[in-house]
């Protein structure tokens, strides 16, 4: 049993989909039970923080760590787990560059909490009860996790080794990964386990992009009879695509959606969004203000366009020295 | 620094100069050399008062021997004045000359502040970022390319015909594109030229007929320059060919056609003679036009527009030269060098309404004066007004759309001299009293202000002072039925009312309505009001910044044909020193696709202006002709997994010159 490398999971903030896709790996995952000694996975196994604590640092192999930082928990177990491992993993789009979460880097702190136990239509709240890190009660105390003053991808906490990327990562990318980093042969630090090239390069649409074309106007999905043989931005629909890292089998435009850019970017580029956007306005048809305007008008949330996955990791806001806590 | 481990080990040298006072009494030059000697891979930093100067470069260059220096970066003017004179100086001492960065702490630095202590930092902030960015350099080579030796000259007036026949001469092909129905442009309108009197068509039609016969020269008129594509020594050009509907090769000019159309008199506006008279549908645009074509108005030919007419002028031509069917043609013609002479177009006096053209009959402007004193214009040279009369008293107001806030501020150059020439010759043909109006006299040039002294002993009357209004509205009874030129005249201080019979307006000269057309086909800049922009306004003032494109004349600034036909020479000679050359040699600042990280997702290709990339279908990647790159960087900053980096300016030196600008905290 002890000869078996160790492996530990855990979720940060995440919405469950990224240890779905542990569970997604089907008899796969036999094969990974086989091959290694799972010493830590909350989700699925009963483990407490203190059976880590009391672990020898870096007895742990790999630890494979989802979602983004928001708490001061969670705060606590990448740092726990960064120190007990040999190699830590971000797992999926949240650890990896912010992924949904990440989005409420748009809004600060207070404006999160006074919606969210105020405002918002589903919420009576009279007494005007916030959560509280310490609670005092008949001489009791209990406890609650700091809600931090932004959304942090894994590696602004903790030094990550590896990425797995996907909002959540594929079976085949995530068994892929799990092969490498188990073959012995380690990849060069800070590698995404995941083809560098973009999307475009696998889509089976590739053919239907035109070479000369420019943009009018955007099309909402939702609301367009979509070709389902044609590529996306040749009809017009915003796809993330050609700025984002391939590898997905190219899922979402088998189910006739296009790409919302949940790989990431590949590893020359610095900000997904910005690269996505200094390519779609290069191409844009307007002359003058009014025309672009108009075309911009066409995507009702830029920053939940462009930066879906990725405003936690991006360049946008990195100037504003907000305290964490 | 990474990059140490993949380009080995990097030995700067840093070289500050002071540019005597021009950077070194702004700028703390000992200090920035102080600073930047500790920073890492500096092996060596030196101060000295010209860098450019022959003992400046002898440094550079023993300094690299010495301390065995694999990256240069010199700190003074503007790369575009020495960039090139360093890059030698690296490349004699033996390294690759693109290990060498310029950086330009005069313009950007010394010249524009005035604090002492800010520019001096600002000067450490630009070198540190290009310390930090050397260490990504790498060796590069120029390409070299060879050069058609055929020119495209466009425009026919004084400068194109000049260039053409210079080039022609040299034994180089020329394409001659005119959109006119004929060359010849704005002098071929001109009764006389200043200062000397000469006949403008006297010297200007024997030109003319050489540029038709000239073996060399294949004249392209009534023709549109449409598309170009390629780069210096290797463009492409589309012409458009509008139908004349004659077949050139068969019509003689014999004119029968025109005498035989329907029309028995001229109804339609006559361009040649600016409106002073009328022409038929089928014309010819005057007698010694070239080439000796008719031109059939398909706005005004009855068979063209409707289809329908009795053809007599088909049936006068004997050799069936008329071809209703004719369609705009489209010619592709290549060539290595162009020269853009399209001229300027005269100021519209419409826009000055207080002067009265347009509105009272006998105002006149300069060109339909230089019509109606010619002896084969509308009038046989008589001058006769609009109404009838010959004047007895006319009037000359100069600078009308020029050195005028309201319209166009700048000097049109000809206006005074060419007034006074008008001045001179409606005298002599009418005998009129001939007063011209003046803010300031402006005849430089050699012989302008004697001749200019000459008309003014010949009795023709100058007032000093801005004209406030030409009205009819008059005061007193020897007012009636006259132009009244108000006007202070500002020598004697006193307001005047002077009443004439005819007005002259001076008009100045603009760049043409639709210059930006041209100017985007050639990929060519403009100053603020439209002309052209030359590539240095002393030096190559026949050049531009689009390599193996010149300009000349008019459509470059306002000028004199004097001076339009010595830059017409220039810009000749200059596609010589290319064609003769042979070659030239490519910047390698250019673009390039990784094939492993290209996704193959076209976004490049419809934003390249100079259609370098292609799509290779094979192996569905995007691909850049280096040839046709200019490094505009456009694909760089387009490609939405930068799969795409350039020379000189790749991802990485370009993080590391930011990061290097931005670390305050070292000073």
């Amino acid at each position: 049993m002890s000869e078996k490398p160790k492996v530990a999971f855990y979720w940060c903030a995440s919405c469950g989909g990224c240890e779905e896709s542990i569970v997604d790996l089907a008899e796969g995952l036999l094969d990974v039970i086989e091959k290694v000694d799972i010493v830590f996975w909350p989700v699925a196994m009963d483990f407490k923080t203190s059976d880590v604590e009391a672990m020898a640092d870096k007895s742990i192999f790999a630890s494979f760590i989802n979602g983004c930082i928001r708490t001061s928990e969670q705060e606590e177990m990448a740092h726990l787990l960064r120190k007990k491992s040999k190699v830590v993993v971000a797992y999926g789009s949240c650890a990896h560059t912010g992924g949904i979460p990440g989005l409420a880097n748009q809004f600060a702190r207070e404006q999160i909490l006074t919606y969210v136990y105020d405002e918002a239509p589903t919420v009576t709240n009279e007494n005007k009860v916030r959560p509280e890190v310490e609670h005092r009660m008949n001489g009791a105390s209990v406890t609650l996790p700091a809600f931090r003053n932004v959304v942090r991808t894994l590696d602004q906490v903790i030094d990550v080794d590896y990425y797995i990327p996907g909002c959540a990562p594929t079976p085949k990318i995530a068994q892929e990964a799990l092969q490498i980093l188990l073959s012995g042969e380690l990849p060069p630090n800070a590698t995404v386990l995941a083809p560098d090239i973009a999307l475009c390069d696998q889509c089976p649409r590739k053919d239907s992009k035109p070479e000369e074309f420019e943009y009018h106007g955007f099309k909402r999905p939702q609301w367009t009879d979509i070709d389902p043989e044609k590529c996306f931005l040749a009809q017009e629909i915003f796809c993330m695509g050609p700025a984002t890292r391939g590898g997905c089998e190219s899922l979402c435009i088998g189910g006739n959606m296009p790409c919302t850019g949940c790989f990431g970017p590949t590893c020359r580029v610095k900000d997904q969004g910005a690269k996505i956007l200094s390519s779609i306005c290069s191409a844009l048809s307007a002359k003058d203000k009014d025309e672009i305007e108009k075309i911009l008008d066409s995507i009702p949330d830029p920053l939940g366009t462009f930066y879906r996955y990725g405003l936690a990791g991006s360049l946008l806001r990195r100037n504003v020295k907000l305290p964490v806590s | 620094m990474t990059s140490t481990k993949q380009n080995g080990e990097v030995r700067i040298g840093y070289f500050v100069c002071h540019c005597g006072h021009n950077i070194g009494a702004t700028i703390d030059v000992l200090k920035v050399a102080d600073v930047i000697k500790n920073l890492p891979g500096v092996v060596i930093s030196r101060e000295y008062k010209y860098m450019c100067s022959d003992p400046g470069q002898e440094m550079i260059q023993e300094d690299i021997k010495e301390h065995n220096l694999n990256r240069i970066v010199v700190a003074a003017c503007s790369p575009l004045l020495h960039e090139n004179t360093f890059r030698r100086a690296t490349e004699k001492a033996g390294i690759n000359q693109y290990y060498f960065h310029m950086v330009n702490i005069r313009e950007n630095a010394s010249w524009v502040h005035v604090d002492k202590a800010e520019a001096t930092r600002k000067a450490i902030d630009l070198s540190r970022a290009a310390i930090q960015r050397v260490f990504f350099h790498q060796a590069l080579e120029k390409k070299q390319v060879s050069i058609n030796p055929n020119v495209l000259v466009v425009g026919g007036g004084i400068s194109g015909i000049h260039a053409a026949l210079t080039l022609a001469k040299a034994g180089k092909k020329v394409y001659l594109v005119e959109r006119d129905p004929t060359i010849g442009g704005l002098m071929a309108k001109f009764d006389k030229t200043f200062p000397t009197l000469d006949c403008a068509a006297c010297i200007l039609t024997p030109k003319m007929t050489e540029v038709k016969n000239h073996p060399n020269i294949e004249l392209m008129t009534y023709s549109e320059v449409e598309k170009v594509s390629g780069f210096v020594g290797q463009y492409k050009a589309t012409i458009k060919r509008k139908p004349r509907y004659i077949k050139e090769d068969v019509c003689v000019g014999c004119l029968d056609c025109i005498d035989a159309c329907i029309y028995k008199d001229g109804k339609y506006y006559d361009e040649f003679n600016v409106g002073l008279s009328k022409r038929k549908p089928v014309y010819i645009p005057f007698p010694q036009a070239t080439p000796q074509l008719v031109v059939f108005d398909p706005e005004a030919c009855v068979r063209l527009k409707r289809g329908k007419c009795k053809e007599t002028c088909v049936e006068k031509c004997d050799r069936d030269a008329i071809d209703f069917d004719q369609k705009e043609k489209f010619e592709e013609i290549e060539i290595g060098s162009v020269i853009v002479a399209t001229g300027f177009q005269i100021f519209d006096a419409k826009k000055i309404p207080y002067y009265g053209y347009g509105k009272y009959q006998n105002v006149y402007n300069a060109l339909e004066i230089e019509r109606l004193v010619n002896s084969s214009g509308p009038t046989g040279g008589q001058v006769v007004m609009r109404n009838g009369e010959v004047p007895k008293k006319i009037g000359i107001i100069h600078c009308v759309g020029s050195r005028d806030e309201k319209t166009n501020i700048w000097c049109s150059r000809v206006c005074c001299t060419y007034s006074v020439k008008l001045a001179h010759l409606l005298k002599e043909l009418s005998g009129a009293d001939v007063y011209n109006f003046y803010i300031d006299m402006r005849t430089p040039g050699k012989g302008q202000e004697e001749f200019y002294n000459q008309v003014m002993r010949e009795g023709v009357h100058f007032i000093r002072g801005r004209v406030a209004e030409v009205t009819d509205w008059a005061a007193e009874k020897e007012e009636q039925g006259k132009l009244i030129i108000r006007v202070e005249d500002t020598l004697i201080g006193v307001v005047r009312r002077i009443p004439v019979d005819m007005v002259v307006l001076g008009v100045g000269v603009e760049p043409h309505s639709d210059a930006d057309k041209i100017r985007r086909l050639f990929n060519i800049s403009c100053s603020t009001e439209g002309f052209y922009l030359e590539k240095h306004p002393k030096l190559a003032p026949f050049d531009t910044a689009s390599d193996g494109v010149y300009i000349a004349g008019g459509c470059q600034g306002p000028k004199d044909i004097t001076d339009a036909v010595a830059q017409a020479g220039a810009a000749a000679a200059e596609a010589l020193a290319l064609i003769d050359k042979g070659f030239i040699e490519m910047e390698p600042n250019t673009a390039f696709i990784s094939e492993d990280n290209c996704s193959g997702c076209k976004s490049c290709i419809p934003l390249c202006p100079y259609t370098a990339i292609s799509f290779d279908e094979e192996v569905f990647k995007a691909k850049i002709n280096e040839v046709l790159c200019k490094g505009c960087g456009t694909c760089v900053a387009a490609c939405p997994s930068a799969a795409i980096d350039q020379n000189l300016f790749t991802n990485d030196q370009i993080y590391n010159e930011i990061d290097g600008l931005l670390k305050y905290e070292i000073v």
